[in-house]
């Protein structure tokens, strides 16, 4: 029962925290309150997605959910800290600007349209056979083989993982595609 | 550093507060210069004047760590009669053709050096960034050209190193670059000062350095300096590059790059590399010495990890097919040919160039000339809309209704939503674990490309088309497991089993490989990138590994994996003398243990593990045994560090000054005014701002330069469209000096508008003296600053920094020119509309670059001033049956 004596004041004065910095202000509330990063069901070693000094990062996750995100201790690079983008991480995964549904704008369309997920990768894997064949080069003007085509271009690597380089340039360079670039020639 | 990498940047603050001095040298204030100890401002695009000023300064006083640089570098190697310098042609090199505007290399060779550079096409060099390969390259050396190690013989290097610097005198630094005398001369102290046996300086850049129309050579003057004073391959030394994108040195290493294929192999050209074996002996070079002479075990191994069991000893592993390339198919070519009807099909993952890339509206107008375009990103980017809300749409340039491109906006998964490794900019891989599932349709780059591969091949099965072979017996079989709510059939392939890929395994047993000194050229194993070997050392994921830094050696070797072999300095050798002891007991790194008759130290040794420092090759050994005990390193085919470059660089061997491409000054050095040999494309839409010797350069008269916001990052798509940064920089500006603002009746927080010869953007002004007008050639000259990170999309939208350059290319590597250029400023919102396009048409006629798109590239010498049509790709035959040669187009062809 709460009696006038739990007063902050007079906790403050009557016990050993004098200065009232400690236990004379915690309220319960206070004392019940607990942390997303203790309350998570598991956390994601990771690293930070935007530059390139590779700061380690804890994703803490709570029923399929990021619900937080921050420094890891641990990491000799970055020793727990984060910048103002790498604390913004969560809110960069989080967005409800995220674009979460496939959009497709058909040609001379004025506004997006919806499109099934399977049926844009349906459509696209057509444009690009169609696209290689009909713009398939045997030969270059000087007569050199060359097998390939000129039709294809792709940008974009430097914000993506290793492997997803890896397979990009692999199923490309199988394609005949060349025209292959990423932020690096930038 | 503090504004773009500010948690690296705690290391520097730490060593300030061990007593370290820090330097900062920007044309702006910023937040580093505010915890730097020195701030010198200099005048942008005249860091080759600095920095050789500093070469200068270190050679005439004689000091030169004396002992490393006879030991460890080519001071000492005696380069042919036949060479002359900048100093004897003002500005030129020996072997430049004015025609071509490219150098014959051979004069530059050393004395007795064979005259293998003579089959060389330098053109085509150009064309196919081909120095980009020597990232981990390294030049080839035959033979044993002559030494003179007193570095008095007037061919050594040393010699010719100084008479190329002798004219970077004080006096001239201070008059090209706008820096005071005293300023200048103090970073010439400090930094040599603080290099030798017992300190080491580090040079640490941003790459914005290498946005240059003679990027590669700021980066060899900064390397000519670090050797000189020893600070290579040395704990607290070296050059490093802070890159600006997760991954996006693994994006190199592993590139989505025209020319390379993983581990700096060569994409194959059509004019040379028609075989396997001329393929590989292009990259090892039978016969020099250093650690490329294994190229061909590489190469296969990637060969084999492409094509599996189809590639075998007999079809030379399937080396035919790979594409081939014939020239530039960089990615502003590429733009330049969506503009001209010949791409059909786009591309874009997780970039934006409709707001990073230089010259925005060439790639909007690109992107609005394709048959299909695939948009993969978080948000709905500007490269995804240019159809309904781009610049040009208000214009009137682009019109939805008219325009044919269909667009697919692929939302994607985020990197807590995904597993797999990025490799930050110290050449460390960290692996990421999965989070969560990604929401809705978003989905991995692994997921798009393993699903869209399979269907491609399911749509060709059966074929009989020889052309489709590479598809089909593509190795493309990834184990999938299901996540979240994929529907069956449409599995997340396992990052895993490509990673242990890419480390490479034996083909037989499939033990992964744990190092590249295991990769067989017989076919036995294979290997996606035979730099990362190591990574998937005996079954484990190396990557992910994550031992506290705090309970291991300041190296941390156990956190991550560095290739090569987990390497986390470079050239580490050069951290002992010759004899193998380290150089002071303050700076041991790596060192010779005689008792156990082996290299060791606190990191890998970057250095064969039991040669002693007293080995000498014979005659005749070439490849790894070729390189003595004593040379560190081990890349290059003499085992040296490179002052001087005899092969490999296309615009000089020597670092010189150049005026950028568009400059208010005529060079104060040499008659030569911008780099001679550099990529042009002389277009309608690609008009350049005149530079002296050319009239009307004052219609310009400002120097303008970009970078980045601590709150934003690159184009914007990763932070206008998150809220607690769009709140942090909520517009775009452009900072002035409060001179600048008062000549152009500028107020702070009102509007300006900058011009140049391709767009007009407006901002927000900020009066503030983070910059400062500075004195060049005997008169004042102002530099505005330009954040690069807005568009018209997020939740704060702004004009695009990005859309005032022109296009302008670094020859060895094709990377464009867009840190620096000149403009107008002018007080005031720019007008919108047809009156927009009129603005700069009318800025385009008062500088005479409207009705003439030729400009004069060589300035200096036997043919100076004869107006230059840019440079005539070799292209192939396009569909229209041309040879595709853009040439002088005219003015009926503009975009207006």
């Amino acid at each position: 029962m709460k009696t006038f004596l739990d007063w902050p004041v007079l906790r403050q004065l009557r016990g050993d925290d004098v200065l009232g910095r400690g236990s004379a202000v915690r309220s319960r509330r206070t004392e019940e309150l607990t942390s997303r990063t203790t309350e998570a069901d598991h956390v994601a070693r990771s690293v930070c997605p935007y530059c390139a000094v590779g700061c380690g990062q804890k994703v803490f996750v709570k029923d399929g959910e990021v619900t937080q995100i921050e420094g890891d201790p641990d990491s000799p690079v970055s020793r727990g800290r984060l910048c103002p983008k790498g604390s913004a991480s969560k809110n960069l995964v989080t967005s409800p600007l995220r674009q979460t549904k496939v959009r497709y704008r058909r040609p001379y369309g004025t506004e997006w349209e919806d499109l099934d997920l399977t049926t844009a990768m349906e459509m696209i894997a057509d444009r690009v056979v169609r696209t290689r064949r009909d713009y398939w080069q045997e030969h270059d003007e000087q007569g050199r083989r060359v097998r390939r085509t000129m039709g294809i271009a792709s940008l974009g690597g430097a914000t993506l993982d290793n492997e997803e380089n890896y397979l990009i340039k692999k199923l490309f360079t199988a394609m005949g595609a060349i025209q292959i670039e990423n932020q690096a020639r930038i | 550093m503090a504004e773009a990498h500010p948690v690296g940047f705690q290391w520097v603050v730490e060593a300030k507060a061990r007593g370290a001095k820090v330097i900062h040298v920007d044309p702006r204030f910023t937040r580093t210069s505010a915890l730097a100890d020195t701030f010198v401002p200099l005048r942008v695009g005249t860091d080759i004047a600095f920095l050789g000023g500093i070469v200068n300064y270190v050679l005439s006083n004689e000091l030169d760590f004396r002992e490393y640089v006879v030991s460890y570098t080519n001071a000492a190697t005696i380069v042919s009669d036949d060479f002359l310098d900048t100093e004897d042609l003002d500005g030129l090199f020996s072997g430049f053709d004015p025609e071509t505007r490219t150098y014959d290399t051979e004069s530059w060779q050393y004395a007795t050096q064979e005259q293998d550079a003579a089959g060389d096409d330098e053109a085509m060099q150009r064309e196919t960034a081909s120095a980009m390969q020597h990232e981990t390259h390294g030049m080839q050396v035959e033979g044993q050209p002559p030494r003179d190690e007193t570095l008095q013989h007037p061919n050594c290097v040393y010699q010719v190193l100084k008479r190329h610097y002798a004219r970077y005198t004080p006096e001239m630094v201070a008059r090209t670059c706008g820096v005071t005398e005293e300023a200048f001369l103090e970073v010439c102290r400090a930094w040599t000062e603080n290099s030798g046996r017992d300190r080491t300086t580090a040079l640490v850049y941003s790459v914005g350095w290498t946005q240059h129309s003679v990027g590669v050579q700021y980066i060899r003057t900064g390397a000519i300096l670090q050797l000189l004073l020893g600070n290579m391959g040395r704990p607290g030394g070296g050059i490093m590059a802070l890159r600006g994108h997760a991954s996006i040195q693994g994006s190199t290493d592993i590139p989505t790059l025209f020319n390379l294929l993983p581990g700096y192999l060569p994409m194959p050209n059509a004019q040379d590399h028609t075989t396997l074996e001329e393929w590989v002996d292009a990259v090892r070079h039978p016969g020099a010495k250093g650690f490329w002479s294994n190229a061909d075990a590489y190469g296969i191994n990637l060969l084999k990890a492409y094509w599996g069991e189809k590639a075998t000893p007999e079809n030379d592993f399937c080396f035919d097919y790979v594409p081939k390339v014939s020239g530039d198919h960089g990615t502003y070519r590429t733009v330049l040919d969506m503009i001209d009807g010949k791409v059909k099909g786009y591309f874009l993952l997780g970039q934006n160039p409709a707001v990073g890339s230089a010259h925005g509206k060439a790639q909007r107008l690109g992107m609005a000339n394709l048959d299909w375009l695939v948009v993969r990103d978080l948000f709905e980017i500007e490269s995804a809309t240019f159809w309904k809300d781009s610049p040009e749409v208000a214009t009137g340039e682009i019109v939805p209704e008219e325009c044919a491109t269909e667009v697919f906006l692929m939302p994607a998964a985020s990197h807590v939503e995904k597993e797999g490794t990025f490799t930050q900019t110290q050449r460390m891989l960290q692996w990421r674990e999965k989070a969560v599932d990604p929401p809705g349709d978003c989905r991995s780059e692994l997921w798009f490309f393993h699903h869209l591969g399979r269907m491609v091949r399911e749509r060709l099965a059966g074929s009989t088309d020889e052309r489709d072979r590479p598809l089909l017996d593509l190795a493309w079989d990834y184990p999938t497991h299901h996540a979240g709510h994929q529907p069956e059939g449409w599995g997340e392939p396992s990052a895993e089993a490509v990673l242990k890929e890419v480390n490479g395994y034996e083909v037989a047993t499939g033990r992964p490989l744990s190092t590249f000194a295991e990769m067989k050229a017989d076919g036995s194993t294979l290997g996606g990138c035979w730099i990362y070997t190591g990574v998937y050392k005996d079954g484990v994921n190396q990557a992910a590994r994550r031992k506290p830094g705090s309970e291991q050696s300041w190296v941390a070797p156990e956190w991550g994996w560095a290739w090569p072999a987990n390497r986390r300095t470079l050239y580490n050798r050069a951290s002992a003398d010759p004899e193998g002891r380290p150089w002071s007991e303050r700076k041991a790194y790596v060192w010779w243990d005689e008792e156990a008759q082996e290299w060791t130290g606190h990191d890998v040794p970057d250095f064969e593990k039991g040669k002693p420092p007293s080995y000498r090759p014979g005659p005749d050994d070439d490849g790894v045994a070729g390189i003595a005990g004593d040379d560190p390193f081990i890349m290059q085919g003499d085992g040296k560090g490179a002052l001087y470059v005899p092969a490999g660089l296309l615009d000089g061997p020597l670092p010189t000054h150049y005026e950028p491409v568009e400059s208010p000054f005529p060079n104060p050095v040499y008659g030569q005014q911008a780099n001679p040999t550099r990529k042009e494309y002389s277009r309608a839409e690609n008009r350049m701002n005149p530079s002296p010797p050319e009239e009307h350069s004052q219609v310009f008269p400002f120097v303008f330069t970009t970078s980045r916001l601590t709150e934003h990052h690159t184009a914007g798509g990763m932070s206008r469209y998150v809220a607690r940064l769009a709140e942090l920089q909520p517009e775009m500006f452009v900072e002035v000096s409060p001179e600048l603002a008062a000549e152009r009746g500028l107020e702070n927080g009102g509007w300006a508008t900058i011009v140049t010869a391709r767009a007009a953007i407006e901002a927000r002004v900020m009066v503030t003296d983070r910059l400062t007008p500075l004195r060049v050639e005997d008169r004042v000259v102002h530099q505005v600053w330009l954040p690069y990170h807005w568009g018209q999309g997020g939740i704060v939208t702004g004009d695009s920094a990005n859309d005032l350059f022109g296009i302008s290319l670094d020859p060895n590597v094709l990377i464009q020119e867009s840190k620096v250029g000149t403009c107008d400023v002018r007080a005031g919102r720019r007008p919108s509309g047809a009156d927009l396009l009129g603005l700069v048409a009318e800025y385009q006629r008062r500088a005479g670059v409207d009705h003439d798109l030729l400009r004069p590239i060589v300035t200096t010498g036997p043919g100076a001033l004869v107006d230059d049509e840019g440079d005539e790709t070799p292209r192939p035959a396009g569909d229209d049956g041309t040879d595709g040669h853009d040439g002088h187009d005219d003015t009926s062809g503009d975009h207006q």
